[in-house]
């Protein structure tokens, strides 16, 4: 026991300094904090519960992708089909369906039969490690060709999609500028958005809640309104509803299939008034062959309607009075500044390749969260502190050594959480009480080992030496499954559960190294020093 | 200076004489607890059940509980329940999942807040949570994984360490706690969710410390002892352990109740299911843990490594320095 080696002592010493060091970040203000170097400025953060803000979980409708994918591959099919060198070269195709998943068609003259499988063949990709490719093509009926999506591809779309909505998605929170949002994929089909400091999660969820598939098409003129009301149109347009609140009593516009510029073709977005009747509106500017494309449509249509068409729904179905050249144009609507603020954001950001749904919302305001820290920050300290009287009175100077090295383990912990950007939440708060108690729990078996050593008989130094090894066997095993219970609520668990596993584990470390080896160390200068024959505890 | 000393020196308990009566009352209490969830039922939370739940806080007097039923009623999301925190002024306000697709959830936590806000305009409404059913049935399923995980996890290291008997002792024992702190669950009406998971798996971590300690110590006892009688030595074991236990179990009340009296209320819950399970633990260290250990014969050759028993067994006798000996 006497011999504590003084690399030791100074090893130890170095720990618990560094950890003041690195705790002292996260209890500073923001703006002390900025002024500090850089190695400094890692400080535990506050999770929503504490902080306030807005958790989304938003999950994308695959159903919804899987038609996207679907009638994606039915355009593919029918340019591959048209050849590249002139009607030459086309292949003549009938009876095209997308039933059930596949497509499907016929192949008029058998002959081009392997021309045909061969044009779809380099239109697909591979998927997977297998060498799968993303579509499998069959031969049915000896004229018919069936794609179908294979496992791999379908699951390699999804991936492809979620890939690209997390990062739309990332500009569009960005774009609210807002301190710190974290955005990150989860599972197969989710993604987490995590906006500290937001008072009102409105605003977020029609920003991310869009699709923002923005197209500009014609409108059907010769469509007769009665037979459109039956449901019939004529061949190439389709009946288009209105979005809500729009359409001043139309409930849909009959519109071109074709779509003449679609929202990729934009360079830009804004929120603007409306000169006449000071609205507000979305101004957009094209890139250039947008713009090329609406001078020319425009030009040619003058005194037809055309239609902006959002998500599937028609926004407004303006005429064209005269040629729109220069390549800008206003969406209107009935919008709010926000709303319209909010568009002008999706437009710039692209188009969601996936409708996303909010499946778990979870929303605390920052007052909340402040009186929840104030609150818990009171009852830890109150609680600390009289679990730090308990054992000054039972155990006298190893209660001293105990309770500083108490203190100690919660720098400790403070630092270690920031080094890692660790998270607190309110469980957090729970768990790092629990390892206080762990700790407190490792002294007591100490100490009542050595006072059961004393009472056997043995010497001062033989019973401290035996109270300190003989109790860190179950103090070892007890924290062993602490570990164990901590680790399997990290992977199985979800939110609340994870965070509070991660101060757990943590806190368990720095507890066994401060109630046990921190300990040891003041105890064995202390006998050294004194060299006592008999101790009160 | 004379130190407090919560437990007196040498203290000699015949705990195991009560063994027959503190197994029967285990056994009694589990097949309560597990009645009492059974027919009450836990009142879960949106984490479990999805649907929405707003957290008001009142800025003036808290109008009477029947009053905010009525005119949340009169919202349209169906009955709501209402639940009162530790202050008097705020109440947790939940509805039920509605049917429909799974973003229906989040529509009907607006339509929720927006009503609250129509009905008592000088309310804050603090936190909203709305959980789809889809999610919900996905916290549940993990909720349960890691709660079962953790228990055999910890029950398997156990019996890596000691020995079988030591490792049923130990699944035993925790079944019994979070039995009964479901029971408490049932009883309280306590709104149970995510972080009352977190409670039990908490629970579960301490009562495996206390369960550690006092099987450490009949191990050490075992290996020392070679001709004691298994239950006067573990009625030995409990004895000597019995400080700490006391000690360690007078801490955790301690810092627990501090923060039950003067934490936020959000926690409240959190630490109500932890107040009991460190008061069960305690009881379970001393009376509960030890009987399974006789009926599963738990000897001195538990713990002579198997390959060399003959030759050092015979060497180990008692201790003759140990004044301690019952």
């Amino acid at each position: 026991m006497l011999d504590f080696p003084r690399w030791k002592t100074i090893g130890i010493s170095i720990i618990l300094m560094l950890g003041i060091v690195f705790s002292i970040p996260s209890f500073l203000p923001e703006k002390t904090l900025n002024s500090l170097p850089s190695f400094l400025q890692a400080k535990v953060n506050l999770g929503l519960d504490l902080a306030g803000g807005s958790h989304l979980l938003l999950e994308a409708d695959i159903a919804d992708l899987r038609k996207t994918q679907l009638s994606n591959m039915e355009k593919t099919v029918r340019t591959a089909m048209r050849g590249e060198s002139g009607p030459a070269d086309d292949i003549a195709i009938g009876e095209l369906s997308n039933a059930g998943g596949k497509i499907s068609f016929l192949v008029r003259d058998q002959a081009q039969l392997d021309d045909a499988r061969e044009r779809l063949f380099s239109e697909t990709q591979g998927a997977g490690l297998t060498g799968q490719r993303d579509w499998s093509i069959d031969v049915v009926d000896t004229t018919r060709i069936v794609m179908t999506p294979t496992r791999a591809g379908q699951a390699q779309a999804v991936a492809n999609a979620m890939d690209t909505a997390r990062d739309i998605i990332d500009k569009r929170v960005n774009a609210l500028g807002t301190r710190e949002p974290t955005i990150i994929r989860q599972g197969t089909d989710r993604v987490v958005v995590q906006v500290p400091g937001l008072q009102d999660p409105g605003a977020l969820k029609e920003l991310i809640g869009k699709t923002a598939r923005l197209e500009f098409r014609m409108v059907d003129a010769n469509a007769d309104p009665q037979e459109a009301a039956a449901g019939r149109v004529p061949v190439g347009s389709e009946i288009v509803p209105y979005a809500e609140g729009e359409g001043s009593g139309a409930a849909f516009e009959v519109l071109r299939r074709q779509v003449m510029i679609s929202g990729e073709q934009l360079i830009d977005a804004k929120q603007s008034y409306d000169q006449q009747n000071n609205q507000p509106v979305v101004s957009i500017r094209f890139d250039a062959g947008g713009s090329n494309t609406f001078a020319k449509v425009t030009a040619q249509s003058v005194g037809k309607r055309f239609a902006m068409v959002l998500d599937g729904k028609v926004l407004s179905a303006p005429s064209i009075n005269e040629p729109i050249l220069g390549g800008s144009a206003q969406i209107s609507g009935s919008f709010s500044v926000a709303s319209a603020n909010a568009l002008a954001i999706s437009l710039r950001s692209g188009a969601l390749p996936v409708k996303m749904t909010v499946v778990e919302e979870r929303t605390v305001t920052p007052e909340l969260g402040k009186d929840s820290i104030r609150k818990g920050a009171i009852a830890g300290i109150i609680a600390t502190v009289s679990v730090l009287v308990l054992m000054l009175v039972v155990y006298g100077r190893f209660g001293v050594y105990a309770c500083v090295a108490l203190v100690f383990n919660v720098f400790l912990i403070i630092a270690v959480m920031a080094a890692f950007n660790a998270t607190l939440t309110l469980p957090g708060i729970a768990g790092f009480v629990l390892t206080i108690g762990a700790a407190v729990d490792a002294n007591v078996l100490i100490n009542e080992r050595i006072r059961e050593e004393l009472k056997r008989g043995r010497k001062v130094f033989q019973a401290v030496e035996l109270g300190y090894s003989e109790a860190s066997r179950a103090i070892f095993d007890a924290n062993v499954t602490n570990v164990i219970a901590a680790a399997l609520m990290f992977w199985f668990g979800s939110g609340p559960i994870k965070g509070f596993a991660v101060v757990l584990t943590i806190g368990i470390v720095t507890s066994v190294f401060t109630a046990v080896t921190v300990t040891r160390m003041f105890v064995a200068h202390w006998l050294r020093r004194a060299r006592p024959t008999s101790i009160n505890i | 200076m004379r130190l407090l000393k919560l437990v007196p020196d040498d203290t000699n308990i015949d705990f195991l004489r009560w063994r027959k009566l503190a197994s029967f009352m285990s056994f009694f209490l589990v097949a309560v607890s597990i009645a009492l969830v059974a027919t009450k039922g836990l009142n879960l939370g949106v984490d479990f059940v999805g649907g929405q739940s707003v957290r008001v806080e009142f800025t003036q007097t808290m109008p009477p509980i029947d009053e905010i039923r009525e005119k949340v009623g009169n919202i349209g999301l169906g009955e709501a329940t209402i639940q009162q925190f530790g202050s008097d002024k705020a109440v947790s306000i939940r509805t039920a999942l509605p049917e429909g697709d799974k973003s229906a959830a989040e529509r009907a936590g607006q339509q929720l807040v927006s009503g609250i806000q129509k009905a008592f305009p000088t309310a804050k409404t603090g936190s909203v949570e709305t959980v789809s059913g889809k999610v919900s049935g996905e916290l549940i399923r993990t909720g349960a994984i890691s709660l079962g995980l953790a228990i055999i996890g910890i029950s398997i290291y156990i019996w890596l360490r000691f020995e079988w008997q030591f490792g049923v002792g130990a699944l035993g024992r925790l079944f019994h706690e979070v039995s009964l702190t479901f029971g408490l669950f049932a009883v309280t009406q306590m709104q149970f969710d995510l972080n009352s998971v977190a409670a039990l798996l908490t629970i579960v971590g301490y009562s495996l410390n206390d369960t550690i300690v006092v099987y450490d110590r009949i191990r050490e006892n075992l290996k020392k002892y070679r001709k004691m009688e298994i239950v006067p030595l573990l009625n030995l074991s409990i004895n000597e352990t019995l400080s700490r236990t006391v000690m360690t179990t007078v801490a955790m009340l301690l810092a627990l109740g501090m923060l039950l009296a003067f934490g936020p209320d959000v926690i409240f819950g959190f630490t109500a299911a932890m107040l009991f399970g460190v008061f069960i633990g305690g009881y379970s260290s001393v009376l509960m843990s030890t009987p399974v250990l006789v009926w599963l014969k738990v000897g001195p050759d538990s713990f002579i490594p198997r390959t060399s028993a003959g030759m050092e067994g015979g060497e180990r006798v008692q201790r003759k320095d140990d004044g301690a000996v019952v």
